[in-house]
């Protein structure tokens, strides 16, 4: 293991492995450490969906952006993460979610994203198996762009191109301490040997408040299980995915051809759970098919848990902390690390290698919980 | 010749070992880069027979905890069948 980085990035998700890449691609000497393998926290088990569709500005602009970068992503990494943009269809199911959407749209439109309101008439031309009745549908809101991408793909390919860079990545390796001086990062010790370095990023999803509490700092966030399953293969039927914040539910068709989806249940409590529960099977089985009918017939294969690092206000928290020098936040995702990760990584990077600050970093980082009022997102499922 | 290694996703012995030789070394890093282990078999066919190139390939034994999570329902169940209450009724 080396002895020194200019940047140890802590946890080898999509989020590490993209803040890693982006940092060694600006000249930065990186290391990166994760305890399991790349991608084994809640990258590896996420829904692959990436969309632009939120409640809150900051988010909008963070997928707008992420977006952007996920469409010459494959080009610039020089490996195919399999970006797919068939839309997201939000489903509508009464008039006051109608007057949110209306207004969500409005605030979407204003910051360039191509999202539309649809009658329930229009929703079969989108997803043919739907049944308009079963979800009980007045409308939807849809946008085109948003889609796909492989997680495992992105991650590995954020990788390797991140060790064309130079990059250090050692996996199965633990990070068992961090040494501050005057308030200031030192080094991290690992379970594998030290490495000296001003600099870390705290990329570790649900494990990132033990990674916090290593120089004393308490983030709120919160680890909840998320289940999800996947059926057998079937020919493509439909390209978009659809989401109910009524329901919770989300589901879509993978490139492979199976149907991959998930949704609370309704007795989630936070805490490291990791063990499938029979409640999802009925629940997701009972409204998936009440959505698309066909369905019932089709065989669930798998269905496994993963997690939700979740904030207060459902958004992630980036950048510095007042009270160490040096300690960067890229964790609480609260469910949407995976789509969002380029942009956030591209501006912690722009961040740590030229000390560029904006407006997203300055109001998302962790000091905003100091005060009572903030805005949540509320456009979450799953 | 082919050697096929899984079944459920066509992959065969010599796509096992280009993915080692691209440096996923890693078991669960190779299941996720070729979907083996993730069709109906869910790795009953494929698995041991991936450890078995992956040990003879990186010179390193793998520890029978390596081996992937099996994922619930185990076989393949419809979904009209764990969306129906006719079995609890029957207690």
């Amino acid at each position: 293991m080396k002895k020194k980085a200019d940047v140890v990035v802590i946890g080898g998700g999509v989020n590490g492995c993209a803040i890693t890449y982006n940092l060694a691609k600006k000249g930065m000497d990186v290391a990166l450490i994760e305890k399991n393998y790349l991608s084994s926290g809640a990258t590896g088990c996420c829904g692959a969906g990436i969309r632009q569709q939120w409640s809150t500005k900051e988010n909008v602009e963070l997928a707008i952006k992420s977006v952007k970068i996920f469409e010459k992503l494959s080009n610039e990494l020089g490996q195919d993460i399999e970006l797919r943009q068939g839309g997201y269809l939000i489903i509508i199911h009464n008039k006051k979610d109608m007057e949110q959407a209306k207004e969500n749209v409005k605030m979407q439109k204003s910051l360039g994203l191509n999202v539309d309101i649809l009658q329930s008439n229009k929703l079969l031309d989108i997803v043919p198996i739907l049944d308009i009745n079963g979800m009980k549908a007045i409308g939807a809101t849809f946008c085109p762009t948003d889609g796909h991408a492989n997680p495992f793909k992105t991650t590995f390919a954020y990788a390797k191109a991140a060790k064309s860079f130079g990059a250090s990545i050692y996996t199965h390796t633990k990070v068992t301490g961090i040494q501050t001086e005057n308030n200031s990062i030192k080094e991290v010790i690992t379970d594998n040997g030290k490495i000296k370095t001003n600099i870390v990023v705290n990329a570790a999803g649900v494990w990132s408040n033990q990674i916090a509490g290593m120089v004393g700092i308490n983030l709120p966030n919160k680890p909840y299980r998320k289940e999800i399953m996947a059926t057998e293969r079937y020919k493509p039927i439909f390209d978009s995915m659809v989401i109910s914040f009524r329901d919770g539910i989300y589901f879509s068709q993978q490139k492979e051809g199976q149907i991959v989806g998930g949704i609370p249940i309704p007795e989630e409590i936070s805490g490291y759970y990791t063990m499938p529960t029979i409640s999802f099977l009925k629940h997701m089985s009972k409204t998936l098919t009440s959505y698309a009918p066909c369905l019932k017939h089709v065989n669930l294969l798998r269905h496994w848990t993963g997690f939700y690092d979740v904030t207060p206000d459902a958004r992630p928290i980036l950048g510095k902390v007042e009270k160490i020098n040096g300690f960067i936040q890229c964790n609480g995702f609260s469910g949407h690390g995976f789509m969002l990760c380029p942009m956030v990584t591209k501006i912690l990077t722009d961040y740590i290698a030229d000390n560029k600050s904006t407006q997203i970093l300055e109001k998302l980082n962790l000091e905003r919980f100091k005060g009572k009022k903030f805005d949540k997102e509320v456009y979450v499922v799953g | 010749m082919k050697k096929i290694v899984c079944r459920c996703e066509d992959i065969t012995e010599e796509d096992v070992i280009k993915a080692i030789d691209e440096g996923y070394t890693d078991l669960e890093e190779l299941r996720k880069k070729l979907r083996i282990g993730m069709g109906p078999c869910q790795g009953r066919v494929c698995i041991q027979l991936v450890m078995r190139i992956l040990e003879k390939y990186t010179g390193k034994k793998l520890s029978k905890k390596s081996y992937p999570n099996p994922r619930p329902p185990i076989i393949p169940v419809s979904l009209g069948t764990l969306a129906s209450d006719k079995y609890e009724k029957k207690g």
